[in-house]
Order: C-alpha cells, then structure tokens, then sequence
C-alpha cells in the first residue's frame, strides 16, 4: 500500500536526535531551525507564512493534510517552509474548497516532509532543550547519521541567515482585493506594479505604506479591508523615498529571522518614528521596539500556535490570539526619540510567560504587537488592532 | 481604544519565565463575591436516556470547587447513585424529588444566597426556571448564577432564539413554530419534506423525529406537542447529510470567550449528536471555516446573554457549499461538556463554577499546566473518539434506527494519535464483542473478486443510508467489499476524510491477511513489521488473531517477542508546549513513553465500569471511586482505568494516576506491567472488570479482594448447588441445559412457570419467564441465533414470592450485613427495575433475621473479602436463595447513603488487608428511616414498545425517596420519578384472576380515600360483589370508547393492571402504552399498587411537606 511504498526518512537534531519517519512531499534533504506549532487548523497559512522561512517547521496537531489546499488562503505566493514534520498526512483532501492535496502541493514547490513522526515527542525535545537546527535526512541508513550531522552543522545556522532579503518585494506593490467565489474569502490580495493605475475608488481613500520584511497577504488584506489604499515598499526603503510619498501610516511587516541581525531596518525606523503614525506586528513590532531603545532576545522555543493569551492592559481583557515569533522584545520604560524623553507604555501582556505581547508610544503614534491581529491562521479576537490602527491614522490626517 | 488609553502600566521588565500567580493581576480583577455565603446546586435527578453520569461528573466538580473558595454549599438531588450526594462532598445533601415544593422548602429551611442551575443538565435548568416563574426566589431572595432566568428563556425557546439569531445575522434552518396540528400543517408547507420536529423544553430529543411524508408528519407531530412541556414543537428544513459540529466554549464576567474544544460528529445531520459517533478536535474545517464558525460561537453566546460559564454551540455546516446555521445552544454544562472536559484535560464544570462566583478566567490557574492561566484555548495533539452505546437488543419492538431523539444509554471515549487508532481503541472499549472491524454483512462477491458497483450498491443501500447502531461497521464493509469512499459518502453523508481514514485500516488488515494467506511468519522482520504498522493503526491482539487464524494469546506472544509495546503519552491541553502536572495519560503507538514509573509497594489499580448500559450504570462508577478515595485515603498510590467519559472516575483529580484506555485483558495487561501494582480491583466495576477476572488471574495478576474462582462457583451451576445443599439452605429447583431436549427435560422436572437465561448475564439481559414449552423452544432458538454459547439456566419461577436483597462485606473472616431490601414488586421482575425499601417494611422480623443469617453464611463459606450480593425470594415465609454476586452491586451507593456508612470503602480497605474490625464496621446497621428506591423506566424513548416489567432489566437509572415512614419514603421516590401519584380522579383496576382477592382491598382503599373506581367486566363485577361503586369501561375489545381512549383524553389519573397469558399480556399492552405516553401512574403488579395507595393513604392525612438532609438522618443514627 501507499504507506508501504513511502521511503524511509529521519528528522536529525544538531544534537544528535533522531525522530524516524517516511518521507512525504519533495523528496529530498533539506535544514532549517526546527520548531514546532500547536495550531490544529491553517497548515496552508502556516506552510505559506513568509515568517516560517528557514525553519523546518513541526505541527502538533496529528491529522494535517485533511482538507487539502485552496487557491486561497495563501500567505504568500509559495511554500515558504524548509521542511514540514508530521504524524498524519492524508492522502485524500477532503472540502468543498479543496483543489489539491497537500503532499501535491509540497512536491510542486519542492518541499519535503517526514510523516509517520512521534511529533509530540519532538516537540517535547524542542520545548526542553529549545529550538535547534535540523534536517529531514531521506533514506538515512544508521551510518549515515554522522555524515548528516556533519552537513548540518556546516549549513549557516538560522540566526546567521538573512531571510528578509529573500522574502521582500523587489520594488513597490500596489495591493488590489480581487473579489471570488470563495464564501470564507470572498477579497483575495494581488500585488501589481506601480505601473497599474489604481481604481478610481481607492484613490479618495489614505493611503498606508507597508515595510515588506516578509508581509502576509492577511495583513494586506485586513489593512486594504480597513478602508486603505494599501502600497507595499522593498524592506530598504530609504526614509526619505517613504516621506517623500507622503504616506498616512506605516505598517512594519511580520518577517522571518532573527531580529538583532536587522539593525539597517532599525535605524531607518528610528528616523520615521515621529513622522508617521508607526504600526509594527511580529517582527516589524521587534524592529520598532529597537528602534525605541528596546533590544529583542531569543526565546527557549517562541511562541507558535493559535492559543495564546494576551491582556489588554487598557481593559483587563484577555485576547487569544495567533502567534508565530522566536524571539521577543524588553522595553526601557522610557525611550530617548528626537532628544525627547517619551514614556514607553506596554499596553498587551501574554499570559503564559508575561512577555511583551505590545506596547505604544502615544505621544509618537508608533505601536507594536508581537502576536498577529491578522490571524491567518488562528481566531480573530485582536483584530480591533486594524481599526485602532486606522482610528490613529485618521486621527493624524485631521490634525 | 486599547493603545490611546493605555494604562501606565509598568510591566515593561519582561519578567520571563514566570511562576504564574493569580494575585499577580493588577486593577482589572473581580475576586470571588463575597456577598455570597449559601449556594445552592441542583443535580439532575436519576440517569434517563439524555442525562446521565456526566452530571454527576460536573455537579461534584462544582460542589467541591465552591467549597474549596469557602462557600457553603447546599445539594438536591434526588439520585442516591451519585459521587456529588455523597455526604462528604455538600455541607448539606438533599436527596429529595427536584420539584418546585421539595426545593421550596429546602430553600425555605437553608436559605441560600444564590442557586446555580447549570451543573444538573435540563431537569436542573428548567427547575430553575419554574422557581422563578412560581415566584420561589423571589420570595427567599435566592439570585440564580451562572445562568439567568432571561438567559434559559433565550436560549431555550426556539422562538426567542430564532428572533436573537436574525438580530446577529445568524443563519438557521428554515422553520416554523407549532402549538396544534393545524398550525403544524400550515408550517411544514414552508419547510418542506423531509421535516425535523423539535419540541421546546425536552433534553435528550425527546419527541424529535425526522418526517418524510404527511402521514408520518401527523403521527409525529402528535408524539411531539406531547413531550413538549409547553406543547410547542419547531419544524424545520431538513438538513439532513449536513455536517455537524460543537464548539464548547467559556465566558467570564469580563466577557472573555474562549474555546474549549471543537467536535465534529462522524455521522450527519440527522441522528442526535448523543447518538453520534463524534470526534475532536474537528477534522475537516480550513481554518477560515474554523474562524467563522469561532467567531459566530462568541457572537452567539454574549447575545443569548450566557454571563458567566460554559455553554454548548451546535452547527451544521453543507459539505458542498460551506453554507453554515447555527442549530442549538446549551447554556450550561452538558454530555458534551464533560467529553470535551475529558478530550482536552480542561475541567469546564469546575472552573464554571468559579466563574459564576465572580473569578475571571485569567484568575484561575489552568489545572494541568498550572504555570499558565486559564483564559486560553486548549490545543491537542491526539485524536479523540467517542462512540455511543446502544441497547435497543433491551427493547423488542423498538426500530435500531437513529433519529433527532437520543436513545443510546451509554458511550465510550479513546485517545490514539490518529483518527484510526482512537476509533479501533473505541470499537473495543465498547464491549459489545467486536474488538474492531469485525464483519456483519456477508456482500455479495466471490472470495476475493469483488462484485460489480451496482449489485454492492443495492447490497449495501439500506444498511448504509438508514442510521442505526451498527452502521459504522457496516460502513467498513462496504469499503471492506470494494464499493468506494465516494460511494459510501454519498450514501451516508460521512465526509470522506473519515472513510479514507478508515479505508487505510481495512487495506491493511487486508495485507495482512493475504500475507497470511501465503504462509508470512508473524516472527520474520516483515512480520513483525506489519504487527507494528496494525498496531500503529489501533488493531487489537484480539483482532489480529481473527485475521491471521491465531488465538488473542499467540498474536500477543508474538508481539511481546519482538518487543512491540505501547507507549503512554499525557493529556496536557497544550500539545506539550507546557509541562504537564497532572497524570492523565493514554497509550500509544509511538515511539517515546514520557511517564516514568517508579516502583512501589503500595499501588492498586481499580478498574472502572466501561460504558453504561443498562444493568450497568453509574452505581458502579460510585463504587470504583469510592475504592479510588478509599485507598488514597490509606495512603496507596491508585490507579484507575476506566473508558466512560461521562464519569467521576475519568477525573483525573479522582485516582492519583488515570489511564484512559479500553477495558480488555490487553489493555489492562500493559498497564498492570508497566505500573506492577500491589494488586488489581476489579469488583467495583461490575461485569465489566469481573469479565477479566479469570484472564488476569492466569497472567499472574494479584486479584485483590474475593478469589477469582468464587465467581465461576456461584455461576457454575453445579458447583454452587453444592454449596447451597452443604450449608443447609434452598434454592428453587432448577438444572442446566445445553441441548433442548434437555431443558425440556429439566422443566418438566422442576414444573412450569420456569425461568430460563444464559449463564454469565448482568442485568438479566435475556432472562425470560416461561409458561409452556412452545414457549421455550422459542426461547432456546433465540439465545442459540444470538450466538450464546455456553449452558442456559432453568430454574423454578416461584409466583407470587417476595423478592429481597441483601448486601453484606466480609474481610474473610467476619462477615456484616449493610443492607437487607425488600422489594415492593414480586419476584419475576429484575432487582434493578423493581422498587425497593431498606429496611424491609412488611417482611416478619424472623424472616429478615433467617436472610441475614443466610447471608452470613453464604459469605463466610465463599470467604467473601470485600462485597457481595444476594438475591433471595421468600414465599410464605419459606426462604430461597436466588443468586449470589460476590462483588459490588447496583445497590451499594443505596445502601451506603440509607445506613451511613460507605460500603464500597470499607470494602477496598478490606481488600488490602484491613479488618472490619480496624474499620469499626462490625454491626448491621438498621436505621429507623426509610429510604425506598424507585426505577427509571426509558419507555417513553422508544415508542411501541411494551412497558411491562420482566426478569430482563430496563431501567436506566433510580432515585430514592427517604422518610421516617414507608409510605411517605415511597411517596416521595415516586414524585422524584417523575411519576407521582394523584391524590384524586379515577383509578382503573383491571386484574388477573389470581389477584382478584388481593387487589379488593386496594380497590376499598381508593374508594375510602375518595377515588372513582373504574373497570372492566371481570373485575367491576368482583369488586361490586364486594360493594365498592365501580364504572364499567370497555376492554379495547370491547368497542369504543374504551380505556385507552380514556387514558388518551385524560380522565384516568393511575392504573393497576396486572396480566398473565401471552394473550391478555397482548391485549393489555395498548393501555401501558396509554400511560406511559400521559404519564398516567400505573401498576403492573397489586403489590405496588398497594404500597402506592398506603403511600396515598399516608399523605392524606399528613403533615405539611418537610425535607431533612442526609447528614442529618445519619447524625441522629449514629446519636442513637
């Protein structure tokens, strides 16, 4: 049977680990930080979020594959993933919304999988050890796990990696909502040129630029969604250029990698805090935090997963919200912007650890999430966030 | 706006990792009300079809959470068979009926602050209802928390709901209201055929059905106006084929709304979720459906206004359009919340309890992790299955076909880490002897060439488009046969995703019987591959032994050779993101085992009941927790293994280690040598655990308690007629036959009446009184056809005897009564369906003092360490015995909670080693009370079938009533019945010759008490003999109108019917069938219709109605 005629296949951790498997999707050998998510929905957004680039990425929930993939609830335009691990991948997609299966879609972009994995005792390593580098090895034989491991560790590690680069769009994009027939996305983000005109009922509209450190089409979506006329910039925009169009908001994009390693993008954020109302998510929200005096430190194994649990500290109210970050941000309670001392307010808490879930310099208009308001996947409870944003900005306009 | 009005917060420092600590929280926080000091929680009454041990499972979590916050917390529930009216767990237990005056005067005596209705299922919701509606808690000032009236108003009346959707933009089916039969046709013109009816106020379904055409439509519609306490019914579109979904979900007072579980139920639309095989977390929504479907959940539920709690959402989502409609909500705990409790590890009823005193959820710390809140949604990384039990085999007559109306009495629960290993894991747990996929159909086909898609398709057409008990099994035929995942789909309604699931076992246990078929060695690598790979999909030993031609024992030989060995994994409720604290476990085929065991002298594992069904229910529940707390109690570490997620004992905060898993001699096998315990208990649990007594006991296992082999002596026929002639006592004459010839034989030699049933039976499940030998043939063909093996058991039916039964302990050296219960209808009807009253209450004292010597005596030769039960019947003051159970019985939580003591618990001391003596039990106990039990009858779920009582148990459930009188403890157990008893009307008496003499004086005393009596010929003309006024009514025969007619129009308030014959059995049966439908009291035997008419009497002119609590009636027993 199928099962039966899959080869075998091994996650390699660089400490040595090994979890057995069979291989599934693109055969072949492939590293990345190894991680894990706990979402039990939203492959597809997962496997197609820029964010998740360079990472062989281990879903804890049992059963992926089961509703196959669709034209539309991409991320992005490709798998972005290094790698997938799972227990269960089903062979047979079954929804109404479904236009392949996932393992055709994974061979189609070139991406393994290993299948057949004891994930959860992956994910405990990862939780107790932390996340490390990885490899989906094909056909290992026990010998050739020393020779893996070599490979693995002469591959750059994630954190030597520039990934933005790679997920950036080369010049500025218009975002244009394309209506389908899909009744759980009826709006689907395209990205044209500059050199497409922009519909005549966008133009009334404000018009938000993005930093595209590696955006999700849910972001564009949400903002577009918002009632903005929405234009994404190269992650290297030089300040001026984005002064210069005149822009009512920025929004700085999620993004993959490690971001100490951005100190560029910093300092050109540091010269637009101030200038233009400022909205920051995932790693965007860890940009502008550095920005604003902060520095960001790795996480034993980041948050990844649709549960978490953030406190509004405006309301006492507890969101659950979707995340995706390795890393995290420590502020300063105060932050030296334009020779002012402006105060630092955090303004979200997670939960489960306390971390800095967002934080706002009102008087600057600049705000930060480190979890996604946009969800895709995961639920929807902080996507106020967009109006708050949209509040800011239009509030910004009449003064 | 979250960022502008940002408070100045000064948590900037991440602070990481972090203890959580719920004082930690700055301004926003409510603490625990401290206006509050009394609360009052309602139970849910006896176990009915739709109601069963999960309230229990959530009343006793919210009893214990309440008290532990300080608050002082009063119980009524009229179930004695129940952990929550244990006397430990409530400052104050009622059992008394849940009706408006018994809780008035419960509220009027303990003067609660506030009632919280939610944790006892619809009965407790809607007596909530009815206390504000009566003005009750007006009157005391009693506030209702965690659901309001408006709330259960708004969730509960279709009307009012339907107009709050429309007001969000929810979509529902189309449908319309109806109060009468014309407003009923007028609607269904709209909606359309095929119509589903939905009366308002029932639980469990109760009077829902599915209508195809007009005529079943009017028939129908009738049975619904009925079970409507409101005769108001919803019909709406068919949705038939839909998918279905639950989310339960939490909100506290701060309006934060998290998910618990997702649930995605395996059959359609169109069979009751209850009924449903179902798994979580849902399988095959995009997380955009999931978000949606989310979404509206949270909406939904702060419009219906649910403030603090949880609360039940109900979808049904077109597989080929996504087009979604919300179908009901519960707002409060239910069947399903306890499984999403037990699939997640998330305690829902604990912590609705804490909200609904005014924690938030971000207040309390999540139970498993407890590092992390409880304000987030649990994420799983296994699949969960829960499949029903049904018992329609109880209940000749009744069509095995699923509806909107619930009718399974029980369910199972697996965990696997795949969809096929849970649901091969369930189909064992269920215990219905099909340890997988084990075929019923025989397609058509040649041996190995399947046959054409057409003839598969007729074939398997019915069997696969009508729902029914079986079909899950019948659907792995049809894969089995060759007709495609497509196919069954569509035939079905079942989402592919699951069939291909399933597809992928049957293609392999087909690969491994061919393999067979060649000649493969289960010890050569390939061999041991394909083990791993069956194993890895959940195929039991047993299973594998049917496909490679093997006993159960040499699969798991060879399994055991090769090291082929489950792993356990944990229930953490965050797919291992935190740390788990709590020992919740399941087993697996993976690789990594993360629960070390260490070693110890003193652990005992006490196997639980396995699913309910009738004949076993939530009494043994009781007991396996009670010989869990025992234990604990006397410091071993307890180990319980149990697969019913609707109990006590799957709380993993009851043993100190739950392994949720199947209770097969496989199953148990691994854990008993991994965790190699002092010993194994297994007479808690009832036939469940006994079934693996012998098993166990030759595999080396330490059985503790009674030896393994008293139970084969007191089954094996021969062996314990022995024991019975050397201990000098009777038993009705009787022998044992394989052949009919001989049981011919055999019932000509003890004389007719007989009564026949298969040896190793619980409940008296085929168990059958007969009259002639016509009679027995048929009898003999039956259990043949039903595949019994084994010797069937004739004895002498002694007619017109009192039944007695008698709990005792023993240590194996001193042997006490608990408990000698007389009960109040004859012998011939089962112990669990017949009333009963402790102490006996017209039994001469000689003769309760033989029983218990009897007893004693019973107990001392089969040296009884720990309990056991004996049934004896007592004609003319000559006593027989009937039957001896040496190990727990239905009755113990009864007993227990009638004399003070508990039972169950001195019975596991008992068994590890402690005397009776060291206990301080040495002395029967008789209280001065009376506490009478009454059976739940479930006819009214299963219309045609006939309501008499017989030596086949059907019972669902019990309830006690407990008095200083007998009467007035019957009187009450029949209002907690829900069949209470008229104080005025007419009364038909129609009786079997053999009664005449007896029912006169009943008949005297309802004319005294000024009752109209009514008969037919036979009857009237005996009882004007005897100068009692009688009307005369027709037999059914007899022209109309006749006394079904009377019953239908209203004008009968109680019936006394007794029959003999299969004719007049025949004949009578449209007249219990009358009753059961009006709930119209009735008697099918003159003795209860005279303990119900002295129960009459005694009201009549008795004092104002009064309630004492349990604690109570026990303080003053042990003053004494």
């Amino acid at each position: 049977m199928v099962m039966n005629e899959r080869r075998r296949a091994l996650l390699l951790l660089e400490d040595a680990t090994t979890f057995p498997g069979l291989a599934f999707g693109h055969v072949g050998e492939r590293s990345g930080e190894a991680v894990f998510n706990t979402s039990m929905t939203g492959y597809q957004e997962i496997l197609s979020d820029p964010s998740y680039r360079g990472q062989l990425v281990t879903l804890t929930s049992v059963h992926v594959g089961n509703y196959g993939i669709n034209a539309n609830d991409m991320e992005s335009d490709r798998v972005q993933v290094a790698g997938l691990v799972v227990r269960s991948a089903s062979r047979r997609a079954s929804n109404f919304r479904a236009t392949r299966t996932l393992e055709a879609w994974l061979c189609e972009h070139e991406i393994p999988g290993i299948m057949g994995v004891d994930t959860r005792a992956v994910t405990r390593h990862l939780r107790d050890r932390g996340a490390m580098m990885g490899m989906i090895v094909p056909d290992a034989a026990p010998d050739d796990i020393h020779a893996a491991l070599e490979r693995l560790k002469n591959v750059p590690r994630y954190e030597e990696r520039d990934y933005v680069a790679e997920c950036s769009v080369p010049a500025p994009r218009r975002v244009l909502l394309e209506e389908t027939a899909d009744p759980y996305v009826p709006l689907r983000v395209t990205l044209v040129g500059e050199e497409t005109p922009w519909p005549e009922r966008l133009l009334e509209l404000p018009e938000v630029g993005v930093l595209d450190f590696g955006v999700k089409y849910s972001i564009l979506r949400l903002l577009a969604e918002s009632g903005f006329r929405v234009t994404v910039f190269p992650h290297d925009t030089a300040p001026e250029t984005l002064l210069a169009r005149e822009l009512s908001g920025l929004l700085l994009s999620n993004g993959p990698g490690d971001p100490g390693r951005l100190g560029g993008a910093v300092e050109r954020v540091r010269s637009l805090v101030g200038k233009v109302p400022i909205f920051g998510i995932c790693l965007g929200h860890q940009i502008l935090a550095q920005a604003v005096g902060g520095r960001t430190f790795k996480l034993k194994f980041g948050h990844r997963g649709p549960n978490q649990p953030v406190r509004v500290e405006a309301t006492g109210r507890v969101q659950i919200t979707s995340q995706n970050h390795g890393y995290t941000v420590e502020l300063g309670e105060t932050a030296q912007i334009n020779e002012r001392v402006e105060p630092v307010e955090v303004t979200h808490v997670n939960l489960n650890d306390r971390t800095v879930e967002g934080f706002a310099l009102p008087t600057l208009r600049a705000f930060g999430l480190q979890h996604h308001p946009e969800a895709g996947p995961g639920p929807h409870d902080a996507s106020e966030a967009f109006l708050d944003f949209r509040k800011v900005v239009m509030a910004s306009r009449v003064l | 706006m979250a960022w502008a009005q940002a408070v100045a917060l000064r948590a900037g420092r991440a602070r990481f990792p972090c203890r959580f600590h719920h004082l930690d929280n700055p301004v926003h926080s409510m603490p625990r009300r401290d206006d509050l000091q009394t609360i009052l929680v309602l139970g849910s009454g006896p176990i009915v079809i739709g109601q069963a041990c999960e309230f229990d499972y959530s009343g006793s979590q919210a009893v214990q959470a309440l008290r532990r916050e300080g608050y002082r917390v009063v119980l009524v529930n009229s179930n004695p068979a129940t952990i929550m009216t244990d006397t430990e767990l409530a400052d104050a237990t009622y059992i008394e009926p849940l009706t408006v005056p018994y809780v008035r005067e419960v509220i009027r005596k303990e003067r609660p602050d506030a009632i919280l209705p939610t944790m006892g299922g619809q009965t407790a919701l809607n007596l909530a209802k009815a206390l504000h509606e009566e003005g009750v808690l007006a009157e005391f000032g009693v506030e209702l928390i965690g659901a309001a009236y408006d709330v259960i108003e708004r969730a509960e009346d279709r009307t009012l709901f339907k107009r709050a959707m429309e007001e969000i933009g929810v979509d529902m089916a189309r449908s319309g209201f109806a109060h009468n039969l014309v407003e009923a046709l007028d609607v269904v013109e709209q909606v359309g055929f095929p119509a589903i009816l939905r009366p308002s106020f029932t639980m469990g379904g109760t009077g829902g059905n599915i209508s195809y055409n007009r005529d079943e439509y009017e028939q129908y519609i009738r049975w619904a106006l009925d079970a409507s306490p409101t005769r108001e019914v919803l019909v709406e579109e068919s949705l038939i084929g839909w998918k279905e979904f639950e989310l339960e979900l939490m909100r506290d007072h701060m309006d934060n709304v998290v998910i618990i579980c997702s649930i995605e139920n395996l059959d359609p639309m169109g069979v009751h979720t209850g009924d449903s095989i179902t798994v979580a977390p849902a399988q095959t929504l995009t997380d955009a459906e999931y978000q949606a479907m989310r979404d509206e959940a949270i909406a939904i539920i702060r419009k219906i206004g649910v403030e603090t709690g949880g609360c039940n959402i109900q979808f049904a989502v077109c597989p080929r359009t996504g087009r979604r409609v919300v179908i009901e909500i519960n707002p409060r705990v239910s069947r399903s919340s306890a499984l999403a409790s037990k699939a997640t590890g998330f305690p829902i009823a604990k912590m609705a309890a804490l909200l609904a005193v005014g924690f938030s959820l971000d207040e309390i710390p999540n139970d498993i992790t407890r590092v992390t809140p409880a304000s987030f949604e649990p994420v799983i990384d296994y699949t969960v299955v829960k499949i029903p039990r049904f018992t329609f085999e109880k209940f000749p007559g009744a069509r095995p076909v699923l509806t909107t109306q619930m009718k399974s009495v029980g369910e199972v629960m697996s965990i696997g880490r795949s969809f096929p290993e849970a649901m091969m894991k369930a189909t064992r747990s269920l215990e219905t002897g099909r340890a997988g996929l084990v075929p019923l159909l025989a397609p058509p086909g040649e041996d190995g060439v399947p046959a054409d898609v057409s003839s598969l398709r007729e074939f398997f057409g019915d069997f696969l488009r009508v729902p029914g008990p079986d079909r899950f099994w019948y659907i792995a035929d049809a894969l089995g046969s060759g007709l495609s995942v497509d196919e069954v789909a569509e035939l079905t309604g079942v989402d592919p995703w699951f069939l291909d699931q399933l597809l992928q076992v049957i293609e392999l246990e087909n690969e491994i019987k061919d393999w067979n078929r060649v000649g493969g060695h289960l010890e050569s690598p390939e061999g041991q591959d394909l083990l791993l790979r069956a194993k890895r999909f959940g195929i039991s030993d047993e299973e594998l032994g049917r496909l490679l031609d093997r006993s159960e024992l040499a699969v798991r030989q060879a399994r055991l050779q090769a090291g082929l060995r489950p792993v356990y994994k944990k229930v953490d409720t965050c797919a291992a993101e935190f740390e788990a604290q709590t020992p919740y476990l399941y087993s697996t085929w993976e690789r990594v085992d993360e629960v070390e065991v260490e070693t110890s002298d003193r652990r005992v594992i006490i196997l639980g009941g396995g699913p309910n069904r009738i004949g076993q229910g939530i009494e043994f529940d009781y007991c396996a927790v009670h010989g869990v707390k025992a234990l604990r109690e006397a410091g071993y570490e307890t180990i319980m293994v149990n697969c019913n997620p609707e109990t006590v004992s799957t709380d993993y905060d009851v043993p100190d280690r739950l392994y949720f898993e199947p209770l097969t001699f496989e199953d148990v096998m691994e854990i008993v040598e991994r965790e190699k315990p002092t010993g194994v208990i297994l007479q808690f649990g009832g036939q469940t655990p006994l079934k693996l007594a012998l098993p166990l006991m030759r595999a080396g296992v330490r059985i503790l308690g009674t030896h393994p082999d008293i139970i084969d002596k007191v089954e094996d026929r021969k062996r314990f007629g022995a024991l019975i002639e050397q201990l000098g006592l009777q038993q009705p004459p009787g022998g044992t036959a394989q052949q009919f010839s001989e049981a011919l034989q055999v019932a000509r030699g003890v004389g007719y009446p007989v009564l026949v049933r298969p040896s190793y039976v619980l409940g008296g499940r085929a168990m059958q009184i007969i009259h002639e030998e016509d009679e027995l043939l048929e009898f003999f063909e039956m259990a043949r056809a039903a595949g019994g093996g084994g010797n069937i058991l004739i004895d002498r039916f002694l007619d017109d005897a009192i039944e007695v039964d008698v709990d005792c302990i023993g240590d194996g050296e001193d042997f006490v009564i608990g408990g000698i219960m007389q009960h109040i209808e004859e012998a011939g009807v089962h112990s669990g369906d017949s009333a009963c009253s402790l102490p006996p209450y017209s039994l001469a004292p000689e003769v309760v003092d033989t029983i218990a010597q009897q007893t004693v005596a019973l107990a001392r030769a089969l040296g009884i360490v720990g309990l056991m039960n004996v049934q004896f019947a007592v004609r003319q003051g000559e006593v027989f015995v009937l039957e001896v159970n040496p190990r727990a019985s239905r009755t113990i939580p009864y007993v227990s909670k009638s004399i003070g003591h508990p039972l169950a618990k001195y019975a596991a001391r008992v068994m590890v080693g402690e005397s009776l003596r060291e206990i301080g039990f040495t002395t029967p106990v008789v209280p001065e009370h009376f506490a009478v039990k009454e059976a739940i009858l479930p006819f009214k779920k299963f219309p045609g079938v006939d309501s008499l009582l017989g030596p086949e148990m059907k019972s669902t459930g019990e309830v006690m009533g407990i008095d200083s009188t007998f009467e007035g403890a019957f009187w009450r157990a029949q209002i907690a019945a829900s069949n209470p008893l008229p104080s005025s009307g007419r009364v038909f008496v129609s009786v079997r010759d053999r009664d005449k003499a007896a029912v006169v004086e009943v008949a005297r005393r309802l004319v005294d008490l000024g009752f109209e009596i009514v008969a037919t010929r036979g009857t009237g003309s005996l009882l004007r003999e005897q100068g009692l006024p009688v009307t005369h009514v027709n037999k059914v025969k007899e022209g109309r109108p006749h006394i079904v007619d009377r019953i239908i129009n209203g004008q009968i308030a109680m019936v006394v019917n007794t029959t003999i014959g299969r004719q007049a059995i025949e004949d009578s049966r449209s007249i219990r069938r009358a009753t059961v439908e009006r709930d119209v009291p009735y008697f099918t035997t003159v003795a209860g219709a005279r303990a119900a008419v002295g129960a009459m009497h005694a009201h009549s002119c008795s004092r104002a109605l009064s309630v004492r609590s349990i604690q109570s009636y026990h303080a003053s027993m042990n003053s004494d």
